[in-house]
Formats: C-alpha cells, structure tokens, sequence
C-alpha cells in the first residue's frame, strides 16, 4: 500500500525513496537506524556513568586520581572526536593481539562497533564530567555541612545529596550534550560500523538516490533528537523540586 | 601554644557528674585571621548555654569545633569523654550524639519535610524505615508541622523550615544539640515559633548550645552565658548576673548597643 503510492510518486516526480519500495533497501535501512539507536543508548549511559564516576572521582582525596580524571577530561575534549575513533581503531586496534573466532579465523580482539562504541562514551563521558562537575559547584556548601553534621559518609553525602541536586541543576547542560552524543554516532561510518549514515550511503551508491536520501537522513536526525530531547524534557518534569531548589 | 598531644589517653568512662562538653584552650586561625584564641568553656548535662557577642568574635566557629566540622589548631574539645581531635575518632559516631541547626536551614531541597527527617536515621544508622516514619511523624508533631509532611523546603516559610530542621536533627537522639544563629535569618513574626521549639527542648532536658543574638531569649531560657570577643571568652555567668551586673567593660558596652 504504502510502497505502491511510493512508487506512484517515482513515476510522476522522479523521487526515489527505495527504502520504502524495495524491501532490501528497507531492511538495510532500518537495521542501520536499529544500529544509531541501539550505539545511542549503549553510549548516553556509558557516558552518564562515566560523568558519575568522573565527578566523583574529581573530588577524590587521592591526588593521583584526582590528576587521572583531569588528565583523562583534558585529552578527551581538546581531540577530535573522529581523531578519537581512529585512534582506537587504527591504532590500539592493531597493536591488540588477534584471536581466532568460532571459525578458527584470526580476527580483531575489539570489533569496530566495540571501539565506535567505547570511544564515544569515553568521549561524551569527558564532557559528562565537566558539566557534572560544574552541577556539584552548584551545591552550596553548607547543604553538604548539615549532612555532615547528621553523620553522614563522604558517599552518602555524594549519591544523596549533592548528586541529585547537581543534576537537577546541569540537566540543560546535559541535554545538549547528549544530543550532540547522537549526531556524533555518524562518525561510527568511518570505521565501517553499519548505522544509519553507513546505511544510507550503501543504499546510495545502489540505487543513485542521494539527495533522498540526504533528506531521508536529516529527518531521521531531527526526529531521533526530537525523541531524546522529549525525554530529557519528561525528566526534567519529574525531578523538578515543589517550590524550587531553596 | 599548647600543641596537641599525639597520643591520647584512652578516656574515663563519661558520667553524668563531668561536663558533657569541655572545650580546653583551643586555638584555630583561618589563614592569617586568628579566630579563636585560647578558647575554653564546660557545659554540664541538660544545660542550655548561650554564647553571645559581636560578628566575627569566633562564636560560629566555636560551635563547630564541637562536632568536628571545624578542626582545632591546638587545645582540647570533649564531649562524653572523647577527644574530638584524636585523628583516630570516628568523626560519624561523634556526629551522631551532637545534632546541629544552621542559620540557614540547610534542608535538603529535593525532599519533602518527612524524608528530611527519615534520611539520617535510616541510612546513617540503618534503622527500620516503618519505625524511623512513626518517630519522624511525631518529630513533626512536636515542632507543629505534621501537617507539612509531604512539602518541600521552598513550599516552607522561613521558621517552617527551621523547625524542619530541628525535627531532622532530633530525628538522630543527639545527646547535644547545636543551634548556630538559628533565628537571625528569619522574619521577626517567625523567630518567636523557633525559639518557642527550643525553649521546650532545654525545658525538657536536652543540652543545648546556642550562638544567638536573641538576648531576651538568652536571659529567659539559658543557665549560663558566655561573652565572646576577639576570639576569646571575656566572662561568663549565669544569665541573671550577666545581664544585671557585668563586669568587663567591653560586656558592657557590647550589652549597651544590643539591649
């Protein structure tokens, strides 16, 4: 029905959106939107629990960690993020060793989608960290003297007290960068990682339809964005304080 | 200076007949600034103490030395027998026998009254949710609010959320409770609602330290008061000779400008 009138309309305008009227294409295109969503997910949390652990581990009592986690912020935010996928590819991926798969075949010890998958988490996470971090300035520091003054545990005071009033307070902060974190999974196409973008571009040079599928791929963006923002916004709705943060 | 002995002695056994606080020659500077200078007060079980004295003369610092929140340079603070310098005291078990109240509330914005009350009991102390609810619901019963359980801090007024806090802080069973300026942030008509909840905790028996500019509350309600200025305690009595025939001429002046 709908690849009928997605026909009709090739016939009359010459637009060709073969990902609904050929079936290959479709199921092409559709496991490469899967792969941005599934890449998305996997790596927003990774790096939330990243910008976590980060945040919290910025304010070690350990003067090595503490010059870990910078070390690790300042790397990650001043390369770029294409920089940082090639890197872990092409670089660390060949010095790891190779190990036979099931087959008895010697292959990569870490696939593409694993290092696309880690290098952007590590990289949303740096920034994770920093906008965390700039969420627990926002803490006054006598909310943290009363809870210290009740007994309670550096922990304790972290995970319930300052850590959820800091991320009350950077959510904007956040929701940008993690709508920066989904545009940026198209970076994964130049490690061969099957997403959308990669998806698009075979079904491209099949069909010569790029500038459909130019389209089809800025819409496919705005709506995924437009869903997370949604949902960050629904957060925000739910966490925010009766009466405000005072 | 007296330095801090790098050994303490294991305490005696604390009983009732010793000061339950005894604060000794303590010196502590922030920087450059010396803040107090030779400091030293006891306060007896069930006492109400009230410290008075100009901005910035080391009352508010005084204070936290007692609860460890502010670490002494040199001298001695003990409370129930235990030296609170000894690096080796669970700074966690001293905070709970010595509740605390700050000038600006300080309640947690993310919960309402009741979990303000529940949080400490149940995750510093793990006791039961079901039994930690009953006692914070009568907590806020006692400082007039059960009607405000399920509010949060903004929804509160000022003297709303000092009672909160009061409740909070007696949610622990502290031995000794802290009150830090409690009312000098709050409006006039609300001060009175504040001191009214502490006022029925000394009469009950709690040991209270209050750092107040409330004199009239000082007179009425404290069994001794202490001046403080420059860092050091000029004198000290109990309220009736303080107020009616003090004997440093800088008490004198300072009761002068503020009665």
């Amino acid at each position: 029905m709908l690849a009928e009138w997605f026909r009709e309309l090739y016939r009359l305008t010459g637009i060709n959106l073969t990902i609904f009227t050929d079936s290959f294409d479709q199921a092409l295109f559709l496991r490469g939107l899967g792969t941005t969503v599934s890449l998305s997910v996997i790596c927003l949390s990774l790096s939330l629990l990243i910008g976590v652990l980060g945040a919290w581990w910025q304010a070690s009592r350990i003067p090595l960690v503490r010059a870990l986690v910078k070390g690790f912020v300042v790397v990650f935010r001043t390369t770029p993020p294409l920089v940082q996928i090639y890197f872990f590819y092409f670089g660390l991926g060949a010095i790891l060793p190779r190990v036979p798969n099931a087959f008895g075949v010697m292959q990569p010890m870490v696939g593409n989608t694993q290092w696309a998958i880690l290098s952007l988490a590590l990289f949303a996470g740096a920034f994770n960290i920093e906008i965390f971090r700039s969420g627990i300035e926002a803490v006054p520091r006598s909310t943290i003297e009363a809870a210290e003054s009740l007994g309670f545990s550096r922990s304790l005071i972290f995970f319930d007290v300052v850590l959820p009033l800091a991320f009350r307070v950077c959510l904007p902060a956040l929701n940008n960068n993690l709508v920066n974190l989904v545009k940026t999974t198209t970076l994964a196409y130049a490690i061969a990682v099957p997403e959308t973008l990669y998806a698009a571009q075979q079904i491209w040079t099949d069909a010569s339809n790029v500038p459909e599928m130019m389209t089809v791929l800025l819409i496919t963006y705005v709506a995924l964005v437009g869903v997370l923002v949604a949902a960050v916004r629904r957060i925000e709705a739910k966490l925010a304080i009766p009466g405000g943060m005072r | 200076m007296i330095k801090i002995p790098s050994t303490f002695p294991s305490p005696p056994a604390w009983t009732p007949d010793h000061p339950i606080v005894r604060v000794s020659q303590v010196y502590k500077s922030f920087g450059e600034t010396q803040v107090l200078k030779g400091v030293s007060m006891s306060v007896m079980k069930g006492e109400a103490v009230c410290i008075v004295g100009p901005s910035g003369s080391g009352k508010s610092t005084l204070l936290r030395t007692i609860n460890a929140l502010v670490p002494i340079d040199a001298g001695s603070v003990v409370v129930e027998g235990q030296e609170v310098c000894d690096p080796e005291l669970d700074k966690l078990q001293l905070r709970r026998k010595v509740g605390m109240v700050f000038q600006q509330y300080n309640l947690f914005p993310h919960m309402t009254a009741l979990q303000n009350v529940m949080i400490a009991p149940i995750k510093v102390l793990g006791q039961d949710k079901a039994e930690v609810e009953a006692r914070a619901r009568a907590l806020l019963r006692k400082v007039r609010l059960e009607d405000k359980a399920d509010r949060h801090p903004g929804e509160l007024s000022g003297g709303q959320q000092q009672r909160v806090a009061i409740a909070r802080s007696l949610a622990m069973t502290p031995d000794i409770m802290l009150f830090d300026e409690v009312t000098a942030a709050l409006d006039p008509e609300t001060v009175k609602e504040v001191l009214v909840t502490i006022r029925e905790l000394a009469e009950e028996g709690m040991t209270c330290l209050l750092v107040t500019h409330e004199m009239g509350f000082a007179r009425e309600v404290a069994d001794h008061v202490y001046f403080t200025d420059h860092g050091v305690i000029v004198e000290h009595a109990p309220p009736a000779q303080f107020f009616g025939e003090a004997k440093d001429p800088r008490t004198r002046a300072f009761l002068s400008q503020v009665l």
